[in-house]
């Protein structure tokens, strides 16, 4: 555990103030996935304290939600995660339907399971490529980001956008899928899992690669449960906990997969456990894809969902509910919720409190890479200072959900 | 979503749910703890008094919720009392959560900390300190983390102004 529980390094420690050496990596280094600022206590290349000092991209989102319509905050969801957007939009969603006890349609619930996955694998595809180059292995994010770029054009498909997509709305999608969309995913995860191999191939072998992760950055599952850290990091700890199975959230109780888990606590079974994770992912979207159910995508509630735009064209109802969602917004019933989802990182929870007005009293966003940066230390101390590079690369932050 | 029965009370709740193994260690513990407590929307909502909040803490990891998985505030102004915080904490066992909620005063909000119970709300303090300017008593670094060191304000409560110069 942390011994000195995130004391700022500003100057070497008492009796090694001629050996030890304080050092900053970031807030601009290209291994620290964006605006990372962590202060080093270093005994020659030895890493002695690790202080994050983060806040650098903090926009006080939370606060700006207070403002919003509870649908307005759908799109300031996306930016927080910008790699798993899909995500933040479910989980968000999934909150306010909660408070208003709305029920979604069963073809909106599978939808939102297979691009929540899709989303997964978009998000563990730029971790692969990104830890890997960290690493020295470039040529992964080539092919990673080719697999990428398949997603984002399916994502472009949907919704009309590639990364910020505000597709999951409340009370539903905002939009029918187009009639090829399925078949297209269909092409894609058919191929995908050879792609899965071909990284494989790349880097379980490579003997650089293994050097690097095995044996590296240690976190004992006593460490992870008591610094808050979950996900695939969690996982491969040795605890085996999903949300995604054991507090199921739109329909994935009727899905069948399994979660990986390793006990060799460091880089490389976080490696292993993403790797399987995306296989599992493909199997949830080919059964989300055979089990499509047909009907609408919206909920039947036409004072909270956004009217078709053809029944605005034909229906004085619809244009009214149309023109008051929009300029008025809806009220949701006064009550406190919290509601949380897998998401590719970790465990994403949104707590909303409304006062039973159309904006929301309080929102507050629990996202997994905040708690995951306080094993840093734990993971790092006494190890080489090149090793914090994999670690970082290994837990898989994002600087975006750290700061909101 | 499947209508689930609302509960409103600390008699209501004791009574409905008589096993539920959060009550119980709350209860077990120190009865007095237990001031307020809403079975609502499926989530279980146990009110601690202020001061009895790092023993519920731990009443709790013992009882099986082993997990912490968030805490925040709520600024309920000008209402008193004024600020409300709320600890989310996991069972990965019972596969269930049950949120804390701690009622605070306007005068200088301050509470224990419960790092000593899990180290990972360490940051999370911070954020609400930083945020509300509660402060978390015996935490080991309570410092801003967001915002700047120099920063005047809490940029969370409903009274700081959002428009016009600083």
């Amino acid at each position: 555990m942390n011994d000195h529980a995130g004391m700022p390094v500003l100057e070497p420690a008492e009796g090694a103030k001629d050996q030890h050496m304080v050092i900053n990596m970031g807030p601009q280094h290209p291994a620290t996935h964006g605006v990372l600022r962590l202060v080093l206590e270093i005994d020659g290349e030895i890493i002695v304290r690790i202080y994050p000092e983060i806040g650098y991209l903090h926009t006080g989102i939370e606060k700006t939600c207070e403002a919003k319509f509870y649908h307005q905050v759908v799109p300031l969801t996306d930016r927080i995660n910008y790699l798993d957007p899909l995500s933040n939009n479910l989980c968000y969603a999934l909150t306010v339907e909660k408070l208003l006890s709305l029920e979604i349609p069963p073809k909106a619930q599978w939808m939102r399971v297979l691009l929540a996955e899709l989303s997964r694998l978009n998000s563990h595809l730029i971790w692969l490529g990104t830890h890997a180059m960290d690493i020295g292995a470039l040529t992964v994010f080539l092919y990673t980001f080719r697999e990428r770029e398949d997603i984002l054009r399916l994502f472009e498909a949907v919704a009309g956008q590639r990364m910020m997509l505000s597709y999951i709305r409340i009370g539903g999608l905002s939009m029918e899928p187009p009639l090829d969309f399925f078949d297209r995913v269909q092409a894609f995860i058919r191929i995908f899992p050879e792609k899965i191999d071909e990284y494989a191939n790349l880097l379980t072998g490579n003997p650089i690669f293994r050097n690097r992760l095995v044996g590296v950055g240690h976190l004992s599952a006593e460490d992870a449960v008591a610094l808050g850290v979950t996900g695939p990091p969690l996982r491969a700890s040795g605890v085996d906990f999903d949300l995604r199975r054991d507090m199921p959230y739109s329909s994935y109780e009727k899905f069948q997969f399994n979660v990986p888990t390793s006990t060799a606590c460091d880089c490389w079974a976080r490696y292993e456990v993403r790797l399987v994770e995306m296989r599992e992912s493909v199997k949830i979207i080919q059964q989300a894809l055979d089990g499509m159910p047909e009907g609408p995508v919206k909920a039947d509630a036409p004072k909270i969902v956004l009217p078709d735009r053809e029944k605005m064209k034909t229906q004085m109802e619809a244009l009214i509910h149309h023109f008051k969602i929009v300029t008025e917004g809806f009220t949701v019933p006064a009550g406190e919720v919290y509601q949380g989802i897998e998401a590719g990182h970790g465990m994403t929870g949104y707590y909303i409190v409304s006062d039973g007005t159309a904006k929301p009293y309080r929102v507050h966003m629990r996202y997994p890479s905040f708690p995951t940066l306080q094993a840093l230390e734990v993971m790092c101390k006494g190890r080489m200072l090149a090793d914090v590079v994999a670690v970082i690369g290994s837990i898989d932050i994002v600087l975006g959900e750290i700061d909101r | 979503m499947a209508d689930s029965p609302t509960l409103l009370g600390k008699a209501a709740v004791v009574a409905g749910l008589p096993d539920h193994p959060a009550i119980k260690a709350i209860l077990t513990g120190n009865a007095d703890a237990l001031t307020d407590a809403k079975f609502d929307f499926n989530e279980l909502t146990l009110t601690i008094a202020p001061e009895q909040i790092r023993a519920a803490c731990f009443a709790m990891q013992a009882a099986g919720y082993n997990f912490f998985e968030d805490l925040t505030a709520v600024d309920w102004f000008p209402a008193a009392p004024r600020f409300q915080l709320s600890y989310h904490l996991t069972s990965f066992a019972m596969k269930d959560r049950v949120r804390l909620r701690v009622m605070l005063d306007d005068a200088e909000p301050a509470v224990e900390s419960i790092t000593p119970v899990w180290a990972g709300a360490n940051y999370y303090e911070r954020e609400v300190f930083d945020l509300f300017g509660i402060r978390f008593e015996e935490h080991p670094n309570l410092r801003r983390i967001m915002m700047p060191e120099e920063w005047v304000g809490h940029p969370l409560r409903k009274d700081y102004p959002v428009e016009g110069y600083r």
